[in-house]
């Protein structure tokens, strides 16, 4: 059943990235036009070399031709992508087995999102006519039942758990303070996080990730092109998608304390890149932080820590940007907030600079593989995607 | 005979104390407190409620026949009582009528009740229930509480025999409100209750005593209907009952509730009643109903879920008059910045109403796990197409997780999300109500309740929610 993968079959030879914010300035068309010539005059090409094109956005737009107005784009292939909070993931992942397939050498792929026109906080995503049960909850909330649960599961008492949890959100903006392309660029203290005005308890508004506009792009080739477009190509390693069936709204055995389609996920990333500890081989790991404990549970499903240990090696320090595994090195949605379509590939865009050593202050030293993670939808209810990079072809020692 | 086979009430969780009114408006307020509607109960969903603790016994009777009766019904035009029947699951072969506009539809309801029961339509479930509005400040609003109580009439297994009736008709203007008005109105209190209350009220109390060669002191119980205690027991006093026997109006513990007041003593009247006793029913609104009971040897047989008492008991005190203000949309508040929620949608209820109203998902025929909503393929062993009906609605539940959310819109913020394991298997995310926040907890028993999620586009949305476990009797 598992993916067989293309390992090392196409590699990234550009890549661009906004500054993510509240961009009253600029409308979708121009960070989609920035972001996909950032990425073009990063693989030194013109558009007039893409042969087709992949365009993640999760509402900003419908169909392709919300890419191909902007730029202009001549006549060509493109593919609009949604699949919630990995959108941008999977319009990468689709580009990808289209370069390896051979059906297209080389390919530009844009994720965007513009978020803050509607004038509502938090995301919004159009309901569908339906029988009126849903019941009604803002995202945190969702997020937030990991909290109570994780915490009685593992013994920890309400003040220590709200430690954790502000932990990995003052890790968050401690890195992005370092990030020039980050919404937020400043570090918060752990007491401003414990004490920040209540969202959905135990989650402060300092526990959720912002709210941004964004976008950001990656040219693909296949790998034995890749060296005549630059000569640090970034190769991939593995893609994973993942969705679920909802077992855990439906069945008791879900225990809140995991998400099991970023498990799967995990899994399937590792099969493909032939990785067996992931712990010893990730060198690092862009993951999707959108609340606190998110981050928490995702370093036990992707093996970073050991099931019940993600709280104490964050409180260690281990996920810090000098720890063994150090986690959203960029700053996280935490720090660039969460213009859905764009962050799986700003993600993918932190690995790459680390990768290739042009990730200045925030550099972490000689990393071999790169993880990147998003998941869409709740806990119980989700799209999770993994993508594995790396430095080299053929390398899978890691570290 | 004819007569109650089983009755039950329903009072909301949440009290205001009348000591509120003198705090916010700082004028005198009658004592005690008044039962209030939570913002996501109706005089529907209340209707429910009180169906519910009548059928509560793990044998439930069925019925034929279901009326709807209330002053304060949430449509202008839609039947109400197709709603309530839905949501109990009624047979699709039921007789539902809506009885509307009157004090006294309570009443009259039950009076065709046995009408139907007697030309052998089966058994008739009455439910009344009443959620009135009296404008800020006003009597009406300090008098006025909410609540329903419901009772199944029948022939066979009475606990309650019907004796005798009498009703009379009277065009006397003592309370109205016309359609698209908030608030009751009324003449002045002297004229109505002197050549209404008193007089109208009398002439049907003494005249179905004199048609069964009754006297006042035959009568073990009197639920008098009143406009207020004091005009009930001086009611009482000069038609020559023992004020012993005037059952409590309610009016200090659970408010005055309409078409249900009367009714909901009732119900209180039977829970301590013997057999052999006199029951005499009275109630007032453009004439009267009086109505004879004698409770029989079942009396002591049957008991509703919580009834009268029980609900009593199980209170939330403290509920502060803004925001009952802000629970009856009488208080302008900030709009939240999220999009208004959209009406649902009417194919899709058509297609989910055993989901929607009366709350069942399937059971695996294969692997024996319950699932809500109805699933196709089974979430357990992927089974296709090999499920069974399966009602969730009465089973226990206890929470294995929850969210407190200030976030998202709510008149009564914070909403809480609870995750549910019901006892038995299956599992559902949904909104809890009459919660107490700091007493929520992993493993707390909930039990679930029919409530309105909210209005939009004229649509009253039902739906169902948790609440934790009241206590009862």
């Amino acid at each position: 059943m598992a993916a067989k993968g293309i390992t090392d079959k196409v590699a990234i030879v550009g890549m661009g990235c906004i500054r993510f914010g509240e961009l009253w300035d600029k409308s979708l068309d121009d960070m989609i036009v920035e972001a996909a010539y950032q990425a073009l005059e990063d693989a030194g090409i013109g558009p007039e070399k893409i042969d087709a094109y992949w365009f993640g956005t999760c509402n900003s737009g419908f169909c392709g031709i919300t890419l191909s107005e902007p730029l202009k784009i001549q006549y060509k292939p493109v593919t609009r992508v949604e699949n919630f909070c990995a959108t941008g993931t999977d319009a990468f992942r689709n580009a990808c087995y289209a370069v390896a397939s051979g059906a297209y050498d080389v390919a530009l792929v844009v994720g965007a999102e513009k978020l803050k026109d509607s004038g509502y906080s938090g995301l919004v995503i159009p309901p569908q006519p339906d029988d009126g049960t849903k019941p009604n909850y803002s995202a945190p909330a969702a997020f937030s039942l990991l909290a109570p649960a994780y915490f009685k599961k593992y013994g920890l008492e309400a003040g220590q758990g709200k430690e954790v949890l502000a932990r990995i959100a003052w890790k968050n903006h401690r890195n992005g303070a370092k990030n020039p392309k980050a919404q937020f660029r400043q570090e918060i203290t752990m007491e401003q996080i414990i004490n920040s005005p209540l969202v959905a308890a135990p989650l402060g508004i300092m526990d959720c990730s912002g709210v941004a506009d964004g976008a950001a792009a990656a040219v693909i080739v296949r790998s034995e092109d890749a060296p005549r477009y630059r000569k640090d190509p970034i190769f991939v390693k593995a893609l994973s998608i993942i969705c679920g069936p909802n077992h855990g709204g439906l069945h008791q055995d879900y225990d809140f304390t995991t998400v099991r389609e970023t498990y799967m996920a995990g899994l399937d990333a590792y099969g493909q890149a032939g990785i067996t500890d992931p712990a010893g081989q990730i060198s690092m790991a862009e993951v999707h932080d959108c609340f606190t404990p998110t981050e928490l549970v995702i370093y036990e499903d992707l093996g970073f820590s050991r099931r019940g240990g993600g709280w104490a090696d964050v409180l260690n320090g281990d996920f810090d940007l000098t720890g063994r595994l150090p986690v959203n090195p960029d700053g996280g949605l935490k720090s660039f907030g969460h213009p859905i379509g764009a962050s799986g590939l700003r993600m993918l865009y932190e690995m790459y600079l680390q990768l290739q050593g042009r990730a200045g202050e925030r550099q972490i030293d000689n990393p071999k593989l790169g993880l990147t993670h998003n998941m869409g939808g709740f806990p119980w209810w989700c799209v999770a995607s993994v993508c594995i990079v790396g430095k080299e072809p053929g390398a899978r020692e890691g570290r | 005979m004819l007569g109650i086979v089983a009755y039950g009430a329903y009072i909301p969780f949440n009290r205001l104390d009348r000591k509120r009114y003198k705090e916010f408006f700082g004028e005198p307020a009658p004592p005690g407190e008044k039962a209030v509607a939570n913002y996501d109960e109706d005089s529907v969903s209340m209707a429910v409620e009180a169906a519910r603790d009548c059928l509560s016994a793990p044998e439930k009777p069925p019925f034929n026949v279901l009326y709807f009766a209330t002053s304060s019904p949430p449509y202008g035009e839609k039947q109400s009582a197709a709603t309530v029947a839905a949501a109990l699951d009624s047979p699709r072969q039921v007789r539902a009528g809506d009885y509307t506009c009157s004090l006294r539809s309570g009443s009259g309801a039950l009076l065709a009740g046995f009408d139907a029961v007697a030309s052998g339509a089966g058994n008739a479930l009455v439910t009344v229930a009443d959620c009135r509005l009296g404008a800020p400040q006003s009597q009406w609003e300090q008098i006025s509480g909410d609540g329903a109580a419901a009772f199944l009439l029948g022939s066979e297994k009475v606990l309650a025999s019907l004796e005798g009736h009498v009703s009379i008709s009277a065009e006397l203007l003592s309370q109205w409100r016309e359609p698209g008005e908030r608030f009751v109105r009324g003449w002045e209190e002297r004229f109505y209750i002197s050549r209404g209350y008193n007089s109208i009220v009398r002439s049907a109390v003494e005249e179905l005593l004199k048609k069964k060669g009754l006297k006042p002191s035959d009568i073990n119980r009197l639920v008098l209907y009143g406009p207020s205690p004091r005009y009930q027991m001086a009611l009482a006093k000069s038609m020559g009952f023992d004020l012993a026997v005037v059952q409590d109006s309610l009016f200090s513990t659970a408010g005055q509730a309409g078409a249900a007041n009367a009714p909901m003593m009732l119900a209180a009247a039977l829970e301590e009643a013997a057999p052999g006793d006199l029951i005499l029913l009275a109630t007032f609104g453009e004439g009267s109903d009086a109505i004879l009971f004698r409770a029989t040897e079942k009396i002591r047989d049957f008991r509703p879920g919580r009834g009268v008492k029980g609900h009593l008991a199980s209170k939330k005190t403290g509920l502060n008059y803004n925001t009952y203000l802000k629970w009856r949309q009488l208080l302008e508040y900030e709009p939240p910045r999220r999009p208004d929620f959209i009406r649902p949608s009417a194919p899709a209820m058509f297609r989910e109403l055993k989901k929607k109203y009366a709350f069942y998902g399937s059971l695996c025929t294969r692997c024996a796990t319950p699932q809500f909503p109805r699933q196709r393929v089974c979430v357990n062993c992927q089974a296709r197409d090999e499920m069974r009906e399966y009602c969730f609605a009465d089973k226990k539940a206890r929470v294995a997780t929850y969210a407190i959310d200030y976030l998202t819109f709510s008149q009564d913020p914070p909403t809480v999300l609870g995750v549910l394991d019901f006892q038995g298997g299956g599992r559902i995310l949904c909104e809890m109500t009459d919660c107490d926040i700091d007493k929520i907890e992993i493993g707390m028993e909930v039990e679930m309740s029919f409530r309105k999620l909210y209005t939009a586009g004229g649509v009253h949305n039902y739906f169902w929610k948790a609440r934790p476990k009241r206590q009862g009797v």
